[in-house]
């Protein structure tokens, strides 16, 4: 979770891992049109972020895509990768430095695994040596057994496993900068969220640039640093990270975009340790009423939680609990709904609103309570400067 | 005369007369290896014209199908290269080529090609678009793109055309006496010469060479498929309906 961790320590190779991308009113329209289809784009994505595109369709998102890797040829402006214009370079060798992975993969069906994501470095004659080793790496890295997995052709793999291949590919040749087209639109819903937190997981890790195209704003919000929201024309609407954006959208049209339920979409960014917590006051059967009393006392919370020798939840206590000089074992209610430190906190609200409960036990991955989340505290985590919310990879679960 | 295929009856005899010969009236000694002769003559006919064919057509196909333009060409010169009938053009080029090995071997380019091109490019647009353009935005170049990706793919439906032209091409080398090259339809037309038998023994060795090309360009056919794309069995069912001129046979 460490924010100022340097990001190439965990990447695959030495090389400079992530370019600065930058759009200079980069401007497309297609012969025989009138209205751009791409409208004076200028935004700038820094080195090691994902940008997500997203927008209605016939926005013009996929052709701004497009456009870095010169699939689609700028008519005015110019896009800038690490400061060199893209327009004064040869295509094939540009897009030989620029990943690819577009919804359909396009993955090679005579060709197996490992040839497939040998595609790009072959291009760049790679030593064979090199190559073989790279795509075990890089099978490992989208987690497929390289041994398993290698010598398979397309048609024998399921719809996730060719998308991971697909992401190996556009990895291959290590490049700074990547671009994704609905990465994840063909995938059912399950195995579409298990793929984007591998990829964000995979991203914490290797830190690229990414070019990200959605119409989904919930994948949008989830997968972004920053979020450039077009709209029909080609316009740029609103460029943000997703909390700002959510928080702060800045006319009729991205409020309507983000939906209104932006609130609640919020909340999906952050997470319950993310958050300052009630202390909880904790008390052991045993242990002097007195003792239990004054935690209460010190506490946000009006009842003392029942806790065993190893800090796990029992259950809220009543007031006959604390009538004797001892702590008894006399339950109000149990400890439930219990929130996990890692959960985020749209999920916790939930899970509060459902057990009809003010605040619920928190509890840390070893299952011992670490504080008390309150209806109160998510309503004021809704106050917080969108600064203070991580987005895209820096928000993953700790352990992530 | 001795008759060791005596008990298959006529067919016996033709058997006979193309492995032992016989002598005509006028002396000349037809079949037997005066049919390797004009089997020899047959071959280098069809293989020529095939050759000539497949160097015109496979490029041309790839390269209309590849730029994803052209199908009207590919498409009506394979209908016009059905109708006109291959003693047609022979008549016409006497005029231009006068008779021999010039005059056949175009007239035979001619039918061979239709088949070859039409299967060329109808596999290159078969080719995903989406495969296509991951091959570009990976940085291929158009070439690299049409040699490492299109062709691999097409490769067995131009090998299916290529085996429907052999075999047109063998079948039609038959009318090559009719303009000075004396190839396996020598005896089939000029019966005077040959006898009944004579004939009957040119037909079945005509047969017999088709039959052999189609079986083994099948087999071919077969060799060249990609492994990745046996195992996918929805292409190869789409790919079967688009099989030029005929059923399927993938």
């Amino acid at each position: 979770m460490n924010r100022s961790e340097p990001a190439q320590e965990q990447g695959p190779s030495a090389r400079p891992a992530a370019a600065t991308l930058e759009f200079r009113e980069a401007t497309k329209i297609y012969p025989g049109q009138d209205d751009p289809a791409v409208d004076a784009l200028s935004l700038t994505v820094p080195a090691g972020e994902i940008c997500v595109l997203v927008g209605p369709s016939g926005c013009g998102k996929t052709t701004a895509m497009r456009m870095v890797n010169r699939m689609i040829d700028i008519t005015s402006g110019d896009i800038l990768l690490d400061g060199r214009s893209v327009r004064e370079r040869r295509p094939a060798e540009l897009r030989r430095e620029i990943g690819y992975a577009i919804q359909q993969i396009g993955l090679f069906p005579h060709l197996t695994v490992a040839d497939n994501i040998a595609t790009v470095p072959r291009l760049l004659g790679w030593p064979k040596d090199r190559t073989r080793a790279r795509v075990d790496q890089l099978l490992e890295l989208v987690s497929l057994d390289p041994a398993d997995t290698r010598d398979r052709y397309p048609a024998q793999l399921s719809g996730g496993q060719r998308q991971r291949v697909g992401v190996a590919r556009a990895l291959a040749a290590d490049p700074p900068l990547m671009l994704m087209d609905e990465p994840f639109g063909a995938i059912d819903p399950i195995n579409r969220e298990r793929l984007q937190n591998e990829f964000l997981r995979l991203q914490k890790e290797i830190r690229k640039t990414v070019v990200f195209v959605t119409h989904d704003i919930d994948e949008a919000i989830k997968m972004g640093d920053r979020i450039a929201v077009l709209q029909r024309g080609g316009k740029l609407a609103q460029y943000a990270p997703p909390a700002e954006l959510l928080m702060y959208p800045n006319g009729r049209f991205v409020e309507d975009f983000v939906g209104a339920d932006r609130a609640l979409k919020r909340l999906a960014l952050q997470r319950v340790r993310d958050i300052d917590l009630w202390k909880a006051p904790l008390v052991r059967v045993g242990e002097p009423v007195a003792d239990a009393r004054r935690k209460v006392q010190d506490s946000d919370v009006p009842y003392p939680l029942l806790v065993d020798a190893d800090g796990r939840p029992l259950g809220w206590l009543s007031e006959r609990a604390l009538t004797g000089e001892r702590v008894t074992e006399d339950l109000r209610s149990k400890a439930e709904p219990a929130v996990e430190l890692d959960d985020v906190l749209r999920d916790a609200l939930s899970d509060l609103l459902a057990n009809e409960a003010q605040y619920g036990p928190v509890l840390d991955a070893r299952g011992a309570v670490a504080g008390v989340l309150s209806l109160e505290i998510i309503g004021h985590a809704l106050q917080e400067p969108p600064e203070q919310v991580r987005s895209g990879a820096d928000a993953l679960a700790a352990d992530g | 005369m001795t008759t060791t295929y005596a008990f298959l009856g006529e067919f016996g005899d033709a058997l006979q007369f193309i492995f032992q010969g016989e002598t005509t009236r006028e002396g000349a000694e037809v079949g037997g290896s005066q049919f390797l002769d004009l089997t020899w003559e047959h071959l280098k006919l069809s293989g020529v014209s095939m050759a000539i064919a497949c160097a015109i057509s496979i490029p041309l196909g790839l390269w209309l199908g590849h730029i994803r333009r052209g199908s009207f060409l590919a498409i009506s010169l394979s209908n016009v290269g059905r109708a006109v009938p291959s003693l047609a053009l022979i008549a016409f080029f006497v005029a231009y080529l006068g008779t021999g090995f010039a005059n056949l071997t175009l007239s035979l380019v001619l039918l061979a090609i239709p088949p070859i091109l039409t299967n060329t490019y109808v596999s290159v647009t078969q080719v995903e678009r989406d495969t296509v353009d991951a091959a570009r935005g990976m940085g291929m170049t158009g070439a690299e793109i049409v040699r490492k990706v299109e062709l691999p793919l097409a490769l067995p439906l131009i090998f299916g055309g290529i085996r429907i032209s052999a075999v047109n091409v063998i079948a039609t080398a038959t009318i090559a006496p009719l303009a000075g090259i004396n190839t396996l339809g020598d005896p089939i037309i000029n019966v005077s010469g040959y006898g009944d038998t004579g004939r009957l023994a040119a037909a079945i060795c005509v047969a017999a060479l088709a039959i052999f090309t189609e079986l083994t360009l099948g087999a071919v056919q077969r060799a060249v498929t990609p492994a990745g794309l046996k195992l996918e069995p929805d292409t190869a069912s789409r790919r079967m309906r688009i099989r030029f001129g005929r059923e399927a046979t993938t």
